[in-house]
């Protein structure tokens, strides 16, 4: 039986920086019998904007979002931030804009956007993929998955599943990692206590990888480890759940194996 | 007792001066942060204290299947008080009345301060015992007292402490959190003798013998003091009592021993009915001190003949609070229970701690707080919504579902507004790099365009460099000097899909 088809939400961040995690996206659930597309309109969810305090700039965004995902009854992004800010922004700023037309199509739209677990455990209705990642690895679970999308705890489900893997406990797991979007720059130097306190916390670990739901917030852990030359890397679930044994992630591959 | 050189004629203070300044001139806070950040032993103080109190609040929360109802229940009682509050503080303001408390109305805190030191100068005191209470830190009581010639006598350990050491409270609840137990034993052995009973000879900083010097100062000025001030934790419209919820019983000596109580209360602080109670004291305690049941909650209805303060007043403050409740986006800031939960839990405050925030109200509650009571013509004020991750752990933990993170984004776009109608008197570089940031999102080509730079810089970037390292770019350097950037890739993932599969629709 031929399985939904999906619209890839790459996210800017991911298309810009990190096209191998969409890659994986894709590469996954083809695997798993979805058709997967990529609507070319697409751009931002806005929330850098949003987040700033900049709602007429982020307008746009929202548009944007509208155009290209409309049609589509799944919407599928790697991504808890960007997600959980197209599900509790995009209302909110559709209302600001004074638009009740981009207010209405929101409203309809938003509940068919899924971050990447959560469309895997309650979409498809699986929580073994089918991966084998043979290494030891710790989960950061990223504040937007946890508390904007609200994503629980699908990931964790997710990677107990997969075939070879040694999950460690994080520390302090819950707590945020210090990248807040413009908060690294506009607080540099608390983002960066913050950040050296989940990247100590990854190191006790001894794990190999540190997984998360969230690209941004792995640039920021794996810049801090990059640059202190801790061995640890960083990996987003995708690339985790697409590995197999015939066609396997390296650490190469990773987000953070760039960063060094 | 010290002297104070304030560029004029020197005056002699009675009680010990605070640090220079006011709090709204404070710097703001990516600065203030810096300056706190330096300070290893208040980080490692911070780390400890909130560690343990988050564990401790986490453990009694777990105990009551019926938390997330009781926090859904203590949202409704102050929505229905913010929804109604004219209704309210009159029917508070009958029952005071009749209760046989004289009600004053301040709408700032100048006014509430005059109110004040009028009713303290009427009886012929120069001198109050103060119970813990946001709302005087809020108006600066203790300062205007001082010049009015009337000596505040903090009673509160942890007020004490912050008093005696020339300091400022850096919590809601607990104000010396940012000092260790071999501090206060030092600020006690410095100071306490210049203000009253000295500490024992041979003072150590053991918690019991600290506690014991505090009792022992403080006693002699509870026998003495004819004036006493508090605030108040709730306000019951109902049957015109005033409530105060603590854990030393220092605020009870104030509130039963003195001849005249004088209680600031802000206006948010009335409830409806007594009823209303029953939430409150199981959520405040668990969420605050993380106790099932705080050791002293004191309700007074009015005098008592005979026993207790016969001259009781009660001075209803505004001070910003209607200007938070006329907007829709911001007055649920106004719920706040002053429990601190939103403090304890906060990455950002455990790092930086309270003096960061350059106001009485520190943490996320502060950061939403502030700028709506105070508005966002300070430096300081323009910064505070800034000073988080929004990352929503103040969210969850707070008691009457405050959301504290939409709020913060909500005052953000307030600032943002302010700046963007400042245009052309005052340089800002931010508004005019989101726009075009805007700009580029609003289009897809635009962004696929902007790609294909960042591609070229990835190829070249890549073979010869490999990453981005500690570069000196102005803006970024902030970000890169602790962290290393992988080069962006060759080609987009948009690039790439295109190649793979033709591009769909």
């Amino acid at each position: 039986m031929a399985g939904p088809t999906v619209a890839l939400f790459a996210t800017c961040v991911n298309d810009t920086m990190f096209p191998g995690t969409p890659d994986a996206v894709r590469r996954l659930l083809e695997r798993l019998g979805c058709t997967v597309v990529f609507p070319r309109q697409q751009t931002c969810c806005g929330q850098m904007f949003t987040n700033t305090g900049y709602f007429d700039e982020a307008v746009p965004s929202v548009r944007t979002f509208v155009e290209a995902f409309d049609t589509f009854d799944y919407v599928v992004g790697p991504s808890g931030s960007c997600v959980g800010a197209v599900r509790h922004q995009h209302p909110m700023l559709a209302r600001h804009a004074g638009d009740a037309g981009l207010e209405r199509a929101v409203g309809e739209l938003t509940p068919r956007v899924y971050d990447l677990s959560e469309f895997i455990v309650d979409v498809l209705g699986t929580v073994d993929v089918g991966a084998w990642f043979p290494h030891p690895v710790t989960y950061h679970p990223t504040c937007h998955s946890l508390r904007v999308a609200k994503v629980g705890d699908r990931p964790l489900r997710l990677l107990r599943a997969v075939e070879g893997i040694e999950l460690r406990e994080l520390p302090d797991a819950e707590q945020c990692c210090g990248f807040g979007g413009t908060f690294s720059l506009k607080n540099p130097d608390v983002s960066i206590a913050m950040a050296t306190d989940k990247a100590d916390h990854v190191v006790s670990t001894g794990a190999e990888f540190v997984v998360a739901g969230d690209n941004a917030c792995l640039l920021n852990i794996g810049g801090v480890l990059g640059r202190r030359g801790d061995r640890a890397r960083t990996i987003h679930l995708a690339d985790v759940l697409v590995s197999t044994r015939e066609q396997p992630t390296t650490a190469s591959a990773t987000t953070a194996g760039r960063a060094r | 007792m010290t002297t104070t050189n304030l560029g004029m004629p020197t005056r002699v203070r009675l009680t010990p001066a605070p640090p220079e300044g006011a709090l709204i001139d404070s710097p703001p806070f990516p600065q203030a942060a810096i300056r706190e950040l330096g300070k290893d032993t208040q980080r490692a103080n911070l780390r400890h204290a909130t560690h343990t109190i988050r564990t401790k609040r986490q453990r009694v929360v777990a105990e009551l299947d019926h938390w997330q109802d009781l926090r859904s229940a203590g949202e409704a009682v102050k929505n229905r008080v913010a929804r109604h509050l004219d209704t309210w503080l009159v029917q508070l303001e009958e029952n005071l009345t009749r209760a046989g408390s004289t009600v004053h109305w301040a709408r700032d805190a100048e006014e509430a301060n005059r109110i004040i030191i009028d009713l303290i100068r009427a009886t012929g005191s120069d001198e109050v015992v103060k119970v813990k209470s946001m709302a005087t830190q809020e108006i600066d009581l203790n300062e205007a007292l001082e010049e009015a010639g009337i000596a505040a006598w903090e009673t509160d350990l942890a007020e004490l402490i912050v008093q005696l050491g020339h300091d400022r409270p850096s919590h809601i609840l607990v104000p010396a959190i940012h000092r260790n137990r071999t501090e206060v034993r030092d600020i006690f052995l410095e100071e306490m003798g210049r203000y009253g009973t000295p500490p024992p000879e041979g003072l150590d900083d053991d918690p019991g013998r600290l506690a014991n010097a505090a009792r022992a100062h403080l006693r002699d000025k509870f026998l003495r003091a004819k004036v006493a001030v508090s605030g108040a934790n709730f306000a019951v419209a109902e049957t015109g009592s005033l409530v105060v919820v603590e854990s030393e019983g220092n605020g009870r000596m104030c509130l039963t021993l003195p001849q005249t109580l004088i209680s600031v209360v802000g206006i948010e602080k009335v409830v409806p009915t007594f009823a209303d109670l029953e939430v409150f004291l199981q959520l405040l305690p668990r969420s605050s001190t993380a106790e099932r049941m705080n050791p002293y909650t004191t309700i007074w209805t009015g005098p008592t003949p005979g026993d207790g303060p016969q001259d009781v007043h009660v001075v209803l403050v505004d001070n910003g609070r209607t200007r938070a409740l006329a907007d829709p986006s911001g007055r649920a800031a106004l719920r706040c229970i002053r429990c601190s939960a939103c403090l304890n839990i906060c990455p950002v405050f455990e790092k930086v701690g309270g003096h960061a925030y350059g106001s009485v109200y520190p943490g996320p509650i502060g950061a939403i707080l502030n700028p709506q009571l105070r508005g966002v013509e300070s430096a300081v004020d323009r910064s505070l919504p800034f000073a988080s991750t929004l990352c929503g752990a103040c969210d969850d933990v707070c008691p009457v579902k405050i959301p504290i993170s939409d709020i913060l984004v909500q005052q953000r776009h307030r600032i943002v507004e302010a700046k963007k109608a400042e245009a052309g008197r005052k340089p800002h570089l931010e508004p005019v790099l989101m726009k075009g940031g805007g700009w580029l999102m609003g289009d897809a080509r635009r962004l696929a365009l902007m790609q294909r730079a960042a591609n070229v810089f990835g190829l070249v970037g890549g073979r010869t460099i490999g990453r981005i390292g500690n570069w000196p770019v102005p803006g970024l350097s902030r970000w890169l000097r602790a962290r290393n950037v992988p080069m962006p890739p060759t080609a987009s993932f948009r690039a790439q899909f295109d190649k793979t599969r033709g591009g769909q629709r």
